[in-house]
């Protein structure tokens, strides 16, 4: 089968920056892909690479199979869900939504038909008349997305579309995102920078860092198996544990990551001190030193709490002290 | 605490200068009325609608009225086309030497008008262009390309750059944007531009006086009327003329921008 | 959703351009900038270089025709008493002018970028807008009628009895004269109203850029109105003063009509160009004068520059 989207060694430097740098990525039909990391990692960049607004310095782009140089945005199957929505201010919703079919020539009809349709589809009937200036930002968003979906494009890019949402309206995007992909079954390349929407909702994720691609893999992987230290701390907050304390507590020398939750506090293991706790809700973090490496353990309700300044003695499951041998 | 009231002082003195702004104005509306035309005696002896119907009969006045009309337009319609597509330049994208682009756009009003207008009859008379309609307009619009300049700009950097990706994202190509897209969203602040420009134009007299000939604009036939007085009360009605008559595109300026961006003063 | 197939490779004229353009940005802009650059860069910076070209050339004294060899005398020329005298007279103005106007816009751009709201912002706004934006000529030509003898103030000071005082006023050398409109004192007015409106704006602007919370921090902070005004206010308005100032003075520099209706014979920069260039047939000396508004305005815009007037225009 074909990749939806391959990039083979692309770059894009812009100066001396190397905003993506010699990138390999193979998106599947149909799936939904997240491409995650801090701001300044890349991962925009890529997306505006697929999309068309950028053009690699290095390297080549394949959109099902054929090679995107020279290929300007209007004529690649490819459409986008931008950031700040970028709505057209001028135009009404229904004009907004039926853009791109105008500009094909549809005729009038067919264009209000379609958009009635895909506002059908964000759940948005009957809101043609109105201005975008009037709509709340989930609205927009949603008019956003069915402006995109409108083309049928066979790849769907979609840059931190829920970033400017609040907590509870992001969430249930979240969902209706995931389901609307299902259904469509249209390839969806998703930026974001926050790790439990990339987690939550991606088949796969593309972790970036310095322009570059550290881990892809499923979530499950990429949450429990990093495979670098970066990983390991910007997708789970996990401790990292330097090759010496690694060496010293099971004889290999290389990085080493352990989650917060699998630590306990108990009466016997490896001696830390308590530096601080914060309660946060659910459980209390408890930041400690051990071996001169700051870690931090998620103590459950219900548990005592150690005093700050004291003595004690962590400890875990064998299998929770993830080795990250191969690229450390 | 700063306090949410003016002391009086502040008010009268802020009350005075726009009095002071206003009043001579005010004063030219009063004297297009007076009897007396030989000198210019106030009180007013008398107040008359006569210099109406005289001004309205007189063919010189139409003529500079027209030619100021028609120099206005032209320049104009060239300054709209120059300065959208040095503003599209300018704020698409950082390119090197754009600090210079501004800069040549805005020195023709920054520089003196004296300066504008020597250089350019001097140039004419190297290069054997004998005045006429057109050397005027080659003056009007140079200089006015600022003010449209300034206008689309403004408006440029308050579009988001994304609204041009969205439009090609969704099949549009350039020519295509820039017809539902750039316009429409710019269109307000060009016709604004456009009305400013039409005003700086049909008011100039500093450039216009070197580059006209023997032609008289509006402000060359009143001009002429200042350094030597023909028939006063003529001159009166067209002064009050000229000062409605410019309100109206300011007006007309300030609505199409009022709550986006500030009408540029500094375009005169 | 009706089954489209979008994007089928169009091809006409305009879209094989628009690919090319896609494809090559810089041709782009440089297409864009092409016209703008033509006219601008070929008809207005030709002339100007042109003009001051001619300043390093001279004039025969005895035929009265330009020599074209490259001299500095004609510059020379503008140290002689006489015409050093016009540059100093007008800088003066200039800065008479300016700091005037300076002193009276300063209200009213404080009244309308802090006090006035709503309706008065807009009466404030457009007050500016409208004397600013009409005709010159109109403007000089209201001062003239109310500077004359027979006019609006001389009535004035007539029906006040205070007619003494206008004639003690007038007796002053230098700056009286045989009435106001013929004075350097009616010069200076005539300049002052006309400019004035340039030097409120950016003064207008400054202001409002100040947050109110910064005057209350003052006042939070111990000092009073007039502290605040003085230490905060007063600072922070400095860069827009500037940038008001730069029109008032280079507008001041570079007018030959106002001081030619109101004023006396003595003349100005920009009077001295134009005679020059006119009736006297001396293109290089009034190229060499047409040189000094320039240079003072070089100066004036570096200095304004590090100031930080800019941000303010």
């Amino acid at each position: 089968m074909t990749s939806a989207v391959q990039f083979t060694g692309v770059s894009r430097h812009f100066g001396s920056v190397r905003a993506v740098d010699a990138v390999d990525i193979d998106i599947a039909e149909g799936e939904f892909f997240a491409m995650l990391g801090p701001s300044g990692s890349g991962k925009t960049t890529c997306l505006r690479l697929i999309a068309g607004f950028e053009q690699p310095t290095g390297g080549d782009i394949a959109i099902f199979g054929q090679s995107a140089k020279g290929v300007p945005p209007y004529k690649r199957h490819v459409n986008t869900v931008f950031q700040d929505y970028a709505l057209f201010p001028h135009l009404n919703v229904r004009d907004n939504v039926a853009y791109g079919l105008m500009i094909a020539g549809r005729p009038k009809a067919e264009r209000h038909r379609a958009a009635e349709e895909a506002l059908e589809l964000v759940a948005l009937p009957g809101y043609g008349t109105r201005k975008p200036s009037e709509l709340s930002g989930g609205q927009r968003q949603r008019v956003a997305l069915a402006r995109a979906l409108i083309n049928q494009p066979k790849v769907l890019l979609l840059d931190e579309p829920l970033g400017a949402l609040d907590l509870k309206l992001r969430e249930q995007m979240q969902e209706e995102l995931k389901a609307l992909q299902r259904k469509l079954g249209i390839t969806f390349v998703f930026v974001t920078h926050d790790q439990g929407e990339a987690l939550s909702m991606a088949d796969r994720v593309a972790v970036f860092n310095e322009g570059k691609i550290v881990q892809v893999g499923r979530p499950e992987d990429i949450y429990y198996r990093p495979e670098v230290p970066f990983v390991a701390d910007f997708v789970g907050s996990s401790n990292v544990l330097p090759p010496e304390v690694t060496e010293k507590l099971t004889g290999k020398r290389c990085h080493a990551a352990l989650r917060p939750e699998a630590l306990r506090i108990s009466e016997s293991g490896h001696v830390a001190t308590v530096r601080a706790t914060s309660f946060i809700g659910t459980a209390t973090r408890v930041s400690l030193v051990m071996d001169d490496t700051p870690m931090v353990a998620l103590i459950p309700k219900g548990q005592e709490i150690p005093a700050v300044g004291a003595q004690v003695n962590l400890s875990w499951q064998d299998e929770d002290l993830h080795l990250m041998e191969a690229r450390s | 605490m700063h306090s949410d009231r003016a002391s009086l002082g502040l008010k009268i003195a802020a009350g005075a200068g726009l009095a002071f702004m206003h009043l001579p104005l005010l004063l030219i509306f009063i004297y297009a009325f007076t009897t007396e035309d030989k000198s210019y005696q106030w009180p007013p002896p008398g107040l008359t609608l006569k210099w109406f119907s005289v001004t309205w009969s007189r063919p010189d006045v139409w003529e500079a009225l027209s030619l100021s009309v028609r120099v206005a337009a032209i320049s104009t319609a060239i300054a709209l086309v120059l300065g959208t597509l040095c503003a599209a330049a300018v704020s698409r994208t950082k390119f090197f030497g754009r600090e210079a682009v501004s800069l040549m756009v805005i020195l023709p009003i920054a520089l003196p008008g004296i300066i504008t207008g020597i250089s350019l009859r001097s140039a004419f008379n190297l290069a054997d262009i004998p005045f006429s309609f057109w050397t005027i307009v080659l003056g009007h619009a140079t200089f006015c390309v600022v003010v449209v300049y300034n206008n689309a700009v403004a408006r440029f950097r308050r579009t988001s750059g994304s609204l041009i990706e969205a439009s090609m994202d969704l099949g549009a190509d350039s020519f295509q944007t820039f017809r539902h897209v750039i316009l429409p969203n710019i269109a307000t602040a060009l016709l604004a531009g456009g009305m400013l420009a039409f005003a700086l134009s049909f008011d100039e007299v500093i450039v216009t006086t070197f580059t006209a000939g023997q032609q008289q604009t509006l402000p060359i036939w009143m001009l002429e009327e200042l350094v030597r007085p023909r028939q006063r009360p003529v001159t009166n009605v067209v002064a009050m003329v000229v000062v409605l008559v410019t309100f109206l595109p300011i007006l007309g300026a300030y609505y199409l921008t009022r709550g986006t961006d500030t009408v540029a003063g500094q375009g005169k | 959703m009706s089954d489209l197939s979008l994007h089928t490779g169009r091809s006409g004229p305009l879209t094989r351009l628009s690919d090319w353009l896609w494809r090559n940005p810089r041709m782009l802009i440089l297409l864009l900038l092409t016209p703008p650059a033509l006219w601008l860069g070929i008809i207005y910076l030709g002339s100007l270089f042109a003009l001051l070209a001619q300043s390093f050339f001279s004039i025969d004294e005895f035929s009265g025709l330009i020599v074209y060899e490259f001299t500095l005398k004609t510059y020379g020329e503008l140290f002689t008493p006489a015409n050093f005298d016009i540059i100093v007279r007008t800088v003066v103005m200039a800065a008479a002018v300016t700091v005037a106007a300076a002193l009276i816009s300063f209200p009213i751009a404080y009244y309308a970028a802090r006090y006035a709201k709503g309706k008065w912002k807009a009466v404030f706004y457009l007050g500016v807008m409208l004397p600013l934006w009409s005709s010159y000529l109109v403007k000089v030509y209201s001062w003239k009628l109310i500077l004359a003898k027979e006019g609006i103030l001389n009535w004035l000071f007539e029906i006040l009895h205070m007619k003494w005082l206008l004639e003690a006023y007038l007796a002053i050398p230098v700056i009286g004269g045989n009435s106001l409109s013929v004075s350097w004192t009616g010069t200076f007015l005539v300049f002052l109203y006309v400019w004035l409106p340039f030097m409120v704006l950016p003064i207008q602007a400054s202001l409002e850029r100040v947050p109110t919370s910064m005057l209350e921090a003052s006042g939070d902070l111990g000092a009073n109105p007039g502290q605040s005004f003085r230490y905060v206010l007063l600072p922070l308005a400095l860069p827009g003063v500037i940038a008001g100032s730069i029109f008032t003075f280079s507008l001041t520099l570079g007018d030959y009509i106002i001081p030619q209706i109101v004023g006396s014979s003595r003349r100005f920069i920009g009077q001295a160009v134009y005679s020059y260039q006119g009736t006297a047939g001396n293109i290089p000396l009034a190229a060499a004068f047409a040189v000094v508004p320039i240079v003072i305005m070089g100066v004036y815009l570096w200095v304004a520059k590090r100031k930080g007037a800019f941000d303010a225009l």
